[in-house]
């Protein structure tokens, strides 16, 4: 008998069919990965699996029990634990680990009303003890790595008797170390009978520890594939189409330097470096979360300081104070998080499509001040065919967009003036295969600028670039000349 | 109102074809009703009032209707703008009452006419919109505690230079003399005249500024990148815009309408009297606050502010013909606000999930 058995799914909202009859099985002590391209029904599948949303019709049996939460608690007492992207929510500044740990033992009823640290500290203990690993218990949970977050969020999703673990693209934010580290306490937990369903875009996680891949695409379960497992059929079924290679040949940087860095020092103690970005040339910088990638972009943008060294662009001295001196120089930044750094909350002013794409160019477009003409909409449309943007239409709300499609609407905010230089930081964040694709493509059919793309995915760098450099602590460490695949071992690791 | 119920009730399973199509129809209907549903009571209560009241829908009536709720409009609109950059001005309330402490002030003590003395004031109100700026952009004092401190330290400066007393002909000052000057006559024109005899010039200030303020945020780049600080400020950084210039120009606006709304009060009641301008605050908060049902957009924005201060001002004026006390008025507008927010936020939820 499955441990979970999913059949006919189905879930609508308002006139769009998120889930389609979708019919799964998970035995116990497998990992069964989830791919699937943006809006193909993953987040509705789970948020059905954890309690958050109900089915409008299907039913799933979990240990031969018919099982439909109403709520996560509910889910969680049937043994279905959930672990969500965004770990900085399962604990906040000020609770220690322990604490954090105990979080959803305080909120239930019949725990005692006063708690000593002794206490705390020994539930925590044993908390840790079921999940099988280590956390410093006394830490506070702001000062956690990315990677130890997640692992708090797994030692208390486990903490009670659990039988499926649902993991939603737990390596986002990890290194490859930190990547390496979970999945063996993933593997071990399997080991231990556990089912895991473990939700990425990544194939190289799902080639290290799934058991078995299914593909989701349009709300329905479309393919299955088991060890060994055939990725480019996987991606395939995923996206509905063939997939070419984005990349077209290698362009050696032939143009002339339109960035240069001389002694540039990141930190006041980190090592000097130099950089050279030509024009009409992709370069990729990659390197672990926190290497200092996004604080070498933010410093040529003028949103950072350089703590040392010169910036060159076009030969003249680059030294910018603000953004708004950095876009007048020719420079543009696509940030890191576009939720964060770029795109404005729904139904907000400026949250349309057009109004996306227009913000910097505000002045520009509309000199005499009033938004009349039209112009925003004008360059909407372009933008919409330009990058094979799904939308209802230029006035649509960019929250309605899929995570890929907000993206394009991002990179063409950057594309619709003119640069010398395009910033791009971790511009594949939760965007589907295809299209990454069609971002690449477009990244790379411009010649008449100089990009510098930083990524933590060593792929994603190899994809888009003619020449990858790797940063690690907050200096360039080596700068290989010619093709990725002269890349040193261990960031293929 | 069905089409709510049904919308928040959990949902069944059932087909989908159906009932997708029904539920479709009857959020629409909802969104109608949610984005009309100021308008549609503030229709009822016109009826309603002047079927109970014949006097009520006299012209004359409705003018003074307009001309109550002038000010708290004017500093609403102030609101919005501070609202609409992700702040809080709480300091508008100080502002205008001190605003007619220092017009008065002006025209008694120094014998300054209309032409000297609103200038000064609407100055006087720009520089504390300034100092509210500073602290906040500058000095990154939480807007709330900024403004709110701003708020006491107005309310106690007001009654220094007349150590306490109340402004009008004839105050005799600390130093023993005795003000030789009077109110400029035309001043009072501001808050007393007619145009053509109907309608008030307070009310025609009330048109002008919601007309600009309203073209400002909603049709104009300045506007946009107004509520894009308010929205992300991260991302209008990075867009190269300058959220501390828009932050300051916000709190000057907002200082600068807290003025011109002192200047009305004083023109209409034709003295500095300490205690004028208490509940100015609280009404224009709640003005902008019942704004954001309005049209439902769930967001500070003039116009809905504007309806907002006509939609209490009409309750109350009614309610007081019919002879309701008036001590509920402020229940009365509690309740507004709470049933207000209540409709916009409360259903807006589910369709937008």
């Amino acid at each position: 008998m499955p441990l979970l058995h999913v059949d006919a799914l189905s879930r609508s909202f308002q006139s769009t069919r998120a889930l389609v009859n979708a019919t799964l099985i998970i035995d116990a002590g497998e990992i069964v990965a989830l791919m699937g391209a943006n809006g193909a029904g993953k987040s509705t599948l789970v948020k059905i699996l954890s309690g958050v949303l109900p089915a409008d019709s299907g039913l799933i049996t979990l240990n031969g029990q018919t099982y439909a939460p109403r709520t996560p608690a509910e889910a969680a007492a049937a043994g279905v634990v959930t672990v969500h992207q965004s770990t900085d929510l399962v604990g906040a500044a000020g609770l220690s680990v322990a604490d954090t740990l105990l979080l959803t033992r305080f909120s239930q009823r019949g725990q005692p009303f006063f708690v000593s640290r002794a206490s705390i500290r020994r539930q925590a203990q044993a908390i840790l003890d079921i999940a099988g690993f280590d956390l410093p218990l006394d830490r506070d949970f702001a000062d956690l790595t990315a990677a130890d977050r997640q692992l708090v969020a797994i030692a208390r999703a486990l903490a009670n008797r659990a039988d499926l673990l649902i993991l939603d693209e737990p390596t986002a934010s990890l290194s490859i170390a930190e990547s390496q580290r979970l999945f063996s306490i993933l593997k071990r937990l399997r080991d231990g009978g556990l089912a895991i369903l473990y939700i990425s875009h990544r194939t190289a996680d799902l080639e290290a520890i799934a058991s078995r891949v299914l593909v989701m695409r349009g709300g329905a379960v479309a393919g299955a594939f088991k060890r060994p497992i055939d990725f480019s059929a996987a991606i395939e079924t995923m996206i509905g189409r063939k997939l070419q290679s984005a990349r077209p040949g290698i362009r050696l940087a032939e143009g002339a330097p339109v960035l240069e860095l001389r002694d540039a020092r990141l930190l006041p103690g980190s090592a000097p470096f130099d950089l050279t970005v030509h024009t009409g040339e992709v370069v990729a910088i990659t390197g672990v979360l926190g290497a200092g990638k996004s604080r070498l972009l933010s410093a040529i943008f003028g949103a950072g300081r350089l703590a040392a060294g010169e910036m060159y662009l076009d030969g003249r001295r680059h030294r910018p104070q603000t953004p708004a001196e950095a876009i007048a120089a020719g420079v543009a930044m696509a940030a890191e998080d576009r939720h964060r750094s770029s795109l404005m909350p729904a139904d907000w002013p400026g949250s349309s499509l057009a109004a996306t794409i227009s913000l910097p160019h505000l002045a520009k477009w509309y000199p005499h001040g009033l938004l009349f003409g039209g112009r925003e909409r004008r360059e909407a449309e372009k933008a919409i065919d330009r990058l094979h943007i799904k939308a209802s239409g230029p006035l649509a709300p960019i929250t309605s967009l899929s995570g890929g499609n907000q993206q394009k609407v991002v990179l063409a905010r950057w594309e619709a003036e003119p640069s010398r230089l395009l910033l791009l930081d971790e511009p594949f964040q939760g965007v589907d295969v295809g299209a990454r694709h069609d971002i690449i493509q477009a990244i790379r059919s411009r010649s008449d600028r100089a990009t510098l793309i930083a990524t933590s995915d060593p792929e994603e760098a190899h994809e888009v670039a003619d020449r990858i450099l790797i940063i690690d602590h907050h200096s360039l460490v080596a700068a290989p000349q010619g093709t990725p695949s002269d890349l040193p071992q261990e960031i293929h690791a | 109102m069905t089409s709510i119920i049904d919308e928040t009730a959990p949902p069944v399973p059932r087909s989908a074809n159906t009932s997708a199509a029904t539920s479709t129809w009857l959020a629409d209907l909802g969104t109608t009703l949610r984005s009309g549903a100021v308008f549609i009571l503030l229709a009822a209560l016109l009826i309603g009032f002047s079927t109970a009241e014949p006097a009520f829908a006299n012209l004359g009536n409705l003018m003074s209707i307009l001309q109550a709720v002038a000010v708290v409009a004017i500093l609403g609109a102030g609101v919005t703008v501070t609202l609409a950059v992700g702040g809080f001005d709480l300091s508008i309330g100080a502002i205008a009452a001190s605003s007619v402490m220092a017009a008065s002030y002006a025209m008694i003590v120094w014998g300054l006419d209309t032409y000297a003395t609103v200038p000064l004031v609407l100055a006087f109100g720009a520089l504390i919109g300034l100092v509210n700026a500073f602290l906040i952009v500058r000095l990154k004092v939480p807007d709330l505690l900024a403004t709110l401190s701003m708020m006491f330290l107005l309310s106690g400066l007001q009654l220094i230079p007349t150590a306490g007393r109340s402004i009008s002909a004839g105050l005799i000052l600390p130093n023993g003399t005795t003000a030789s000057g009077a109110y400029d006559p035309a001043f009072l024109l501001i808050g007393r005249a007619s145009l053509f005899g109907i309608v008030p010039v307070s009310v025609v200030l009330m048109a002008l500024v919601a007309i600009a303020l309203f073209v400002l945020t909603e049709r104009t780049r300045i506007g946009r990148l107004l509520f894009a600080t308010g929205g992300n400020e991260i991302a209008t950084r990075l867009a190269g815009a300058s959220t501390a210039r828009l932050k300051t120009l916000a709190y000057v606006i907002s200082g600068t309408l807290a003025a011109l709304g002192g200047i009305v009060v004083a023109a209409r009641v034709g003295r500095g009297d300490v205690s004028s301008g208490g509940s100015l605050l609280m009404d224009a908060v709640a003005a902008a606050l019942i704004g954001f049902t309005v049209l439902g957009k769930r967001r500070p924005n003039v116009l809905g502010t504007i309806v907002g201060a006509v939609f209490v001002g009409v309750l109350l004026n009614g309610l007081t013909m019919l002879n309701a006390p008036y001590y509920t008025q402020d229940f009365v507008k509690g309740a507004v606000l709470v049933g207000a927010l209540a409709l916009t936020y409360g259903t807006g939820r589910s369709t937008s999930s």
